[in-house]
């Protein structure tokens, strides 16, 4: 009779007695406890009635039972799954009707007279394996067979990638991409240019902003810090003072320094220094400009031609050293 | 430009689909976690119920002062803890003036805050003041009863949000086979009054009744305490039905051979079976009518008609 008060949902083994209520407010910790086993074991019993009534098959472990599904509803965790939108083949072949089938695994394979793998590594009809290709009347001479082989297999499996990225993309418009695969952004669209720009790593940048920061004079002391912009790694110039003693070791090295400019000025070959092709483009250059900004003539009689001779000493240079050559 | 990235290993492959959304849920997990404050009733709260559910929860030590359920802004990391340990349930202490003893309970719905209810801890007795004969223990991971007294559960609102949340949190996984000499434990939630319930955790002793059904028989293993219902939220309306809804049951078997019709009502099709006429046999199974009779009687007239007309030609000859 006390059963059909209760609310028992089988599927969670829970009952609920929404009747009971204290008949006084307990007075002590003990009688509440005391009150709740007697009512829990009623609560309990009845539950394990409707349990026990189920039918049940032997196990070793124990009688096993099939639970109902739970009358409680609680919320899920996580959304429902979408069903992944066809891809562009399966939208085809359901269009021309074309079914799956299933292909063997293994296939006979004529040129090594062995049966071998369908696809993937020493498989039938490897174009790795073709040792000779049979020219025919319409192949263009200087052509070599084996590499357009190997750029038309390059060229379906580059189609294929292309194909997949597509479909995952439909999938996840759809919110159905597969659960372990993301699509990443790599960089922005370049218009114009072929090659993608390499990824700077993170060091990298600060490298730069840290040579950047230390253009200006104070070598960025005084400069604005950007929002979550670290120290730099070297605040100031790098700048070598030499001893200011002289003396053996490291006090020669001014005196050496100096000495070094000085010879090298100084020297017969010094004319080697200046680099006189660069020079004579560079005046060009700046001459035509200037042409142009003043109305467009063009004139190549203004142009200097570099001298692949040396401006210094040229008359005296040759015969010179020509001497010297018959003194020897 | 859009680049494909797929985990490179089997084992993170498996860790990520065992993460993805299922159609058919496994238990939830849970996350335990410190607030700024906790006081010692807390922390053993926090590690009782992790000993507990020690199957499917992860506890976290250390203090978490970011961590503000109710107040916006406050549930952020909490959010990211959810996502990162990709846990759905979770229990959130905190020991102020204002609320000492808080315990927050929720649940989340796809990484965000669901619902969530807030109970103050009193006299709580953890499981080591229990003494109890130690094979009665129940054991790790086992499915528990359930039992909640008092009509405050259904009438006031917290009360039946705390059911809600406390049967989510206890219950473990949806099974369908239950192997009926593993119970062994029974959570009883006993209402005292409109905002106060009594939390109790039993072990089960089956006895012989001498009858199918055991006579039940309960032991105080605990933790036991009151739980005062301090503040609550209820999920979205709209929430709330996107997180109701169910798989659709793939067990129905199509009806074959049935249509509805708008004015005539339900048709059926009638498939009757071959009838196999030239293999039903002849009720009349006289010698005459059998095979080998017929045939030597067919045979004896062809070899009648066959003299004949030897004799004839015969004659003809004569």
């Amino acid at each position: 009779m006390e059963e059909a008060q209760y609310e028992i949902d089988l599927g969670n083994l829970m009952a609920f007695d929404q009747h009971h209520q204290f008949a006084s407010p307990p007075a002590s910790r003990e009688e509440i406890v005391k009150e709740t086993i007697e009512q829990a074991t009623k609560l309990v019993q009845a539950v394990a009635d409707a349990l026990f009534s189920l039918p049940s098959t032997e196990d070793p472990d124990g009688p096993l039972v099939k639970l109902p599904e739970p009358t409680t509803k609680l919320p899920r965790e996580k959304p429902l799954p979408k069903p992944r939108p066809p891809t562009q083949w399966e939208v085809f072949a359901k269009q021309k009707g074309i079914q799956k089938r299933k292909k063997e695994k293994m296939a006979y394979d004529e040129q090594t007279g062995t049966w071998k793998r369908l696809h993937g590594y020493d498989r039938v009809n490897d174009d790795n394996d073709i040792p000779i290709i049979e020219a025919k009347a319409t192949d263009e001479p200087g052509t070599d067979p084996f590499a357009e082989r190997r750029k038309e297999k390059k060229s379906r499996v580059d189609k294929q990638e292309g194909n997949r990225l597509k479909n995952l993309k439909n999938a996840q418009k759809a919110g159905a991409l597969p659960s372990h695969i993301q699509l990443a952004a790599t960089a922005l669209p370049i218009t114009g240019t072929q090659s993608q720009p390499k990824r700077v790593s993170k060091d990298v940048l600060q490298n730069v902003a840290g040579m950047a920061a230390t253009a200006t004079a104070s070598g960025g002391k005084f400069d604005k810090k950007l929002p979550g912009e670290k120290p730099l790694k070297h605040e100031k110039k790098y700048r070598k003072y030499l001893p200011a003693v002289e003396g053996s070791g490291m006090g020669a090295i001014e005196k050496q320094q100096t000495e070094n400019v000085l010879n090298r000025l100084m020297s017969k070959h010094s004319h080697q220094i200046l680099n006189v092709e660069k020079a004579v483009n560079m005046h060009n250059v700046k001459k035509e400009k200037n042409q142009r900004r003043q109305g467009g003539q063009s004139s190549n009689s203004g142009k200097f031609k570099a001298n692949k001779k040396s401006f210094k000493k040229t008359s005296k240079k040759g015969p010179s050293s020509s001497s010297k050559g018959k003194s020897k | 430009m859009i680049r494909i990235k797929a985990p490179k290993n089997g084992r993170i492959k498996r860790e990520l689909e065992k993460r993805a959304p299922k159609l058919v849920e496994t238990g939830k997990k849970t996350l335990i976690l410190h607030g700024t404050k906790t006081s010692s009733v807390l922390n053993s709260v926090l590690t009782e119920i992790h000993h507990l559910k020690k199957d499917n929860s992860i506890k976290y030590s250390r203090r978490n002062d970011k961590i503000r359920p109710f107040e916006s802004g406050g549930e952020t990391s909490l959010e990211f803890f959810s996502l990162k340990t990709d846990c759905s349930l979770f229990v959130f202490a905190s020991h102020t003036k204002k609320r000492p003893n808080n315990l927050v309970l929720g649940r989340f719905y796809d990484h965000h805050i669901y619902d969530l209810v807030e109970v103050g801890i009193e006299n709580f007795r953890s499981m080591g003041s229990f003494s109890y004969d130690k094979k009665l223990a129940p054991q790790l991971g086992s499915k528990p009863f359930f039992a909640f007294i008092g009509e405050a559960f259904e009438s006031v609102d917290e009360l039946k949000h705390l059911k809600e949340v406390l049967l989510d949190l206890f219950r473990g996984e949806v099974i369908t086979n239950l192997n009926l000499a593993g119970l062994d434990r029974v959570y009883v939630c006993t209402a005292l009054s409109p905002n106060r319930i009594f939390f109790s955790h039993f072990a089960l002793r089956l006895k012989k009744s001498g009858t199918k059904v055991p006579r039940m028989e309960l032991v105080e293993v605990g933790p036991s305490m009151d739980m005062v219902v301090r503040r609550h939220r209820q999920p979205d309306d709209s929430l709330r039905k996107e997180a109701m809804k169910m798989a659709p049951d793939s067990t129905k078997k199509k009806e074959k051979n049935v249509v509805k019709d708008d004015i005539l009502g339900k048709l059926g099709k009638i498939y009757i079976p071959d009838q196999k006429v030239g293999s039903v046999p002849l009720a009349n199974k006289s010698k005459g009518v059998k095979r080998e009779r017929r045939e030597a009687k067919v045979a004896k007239g062809d070899g009648d008609k066959a003299t004949t007309p030897k004799k004839q030609k015969k004659e003809d000859s004569e």
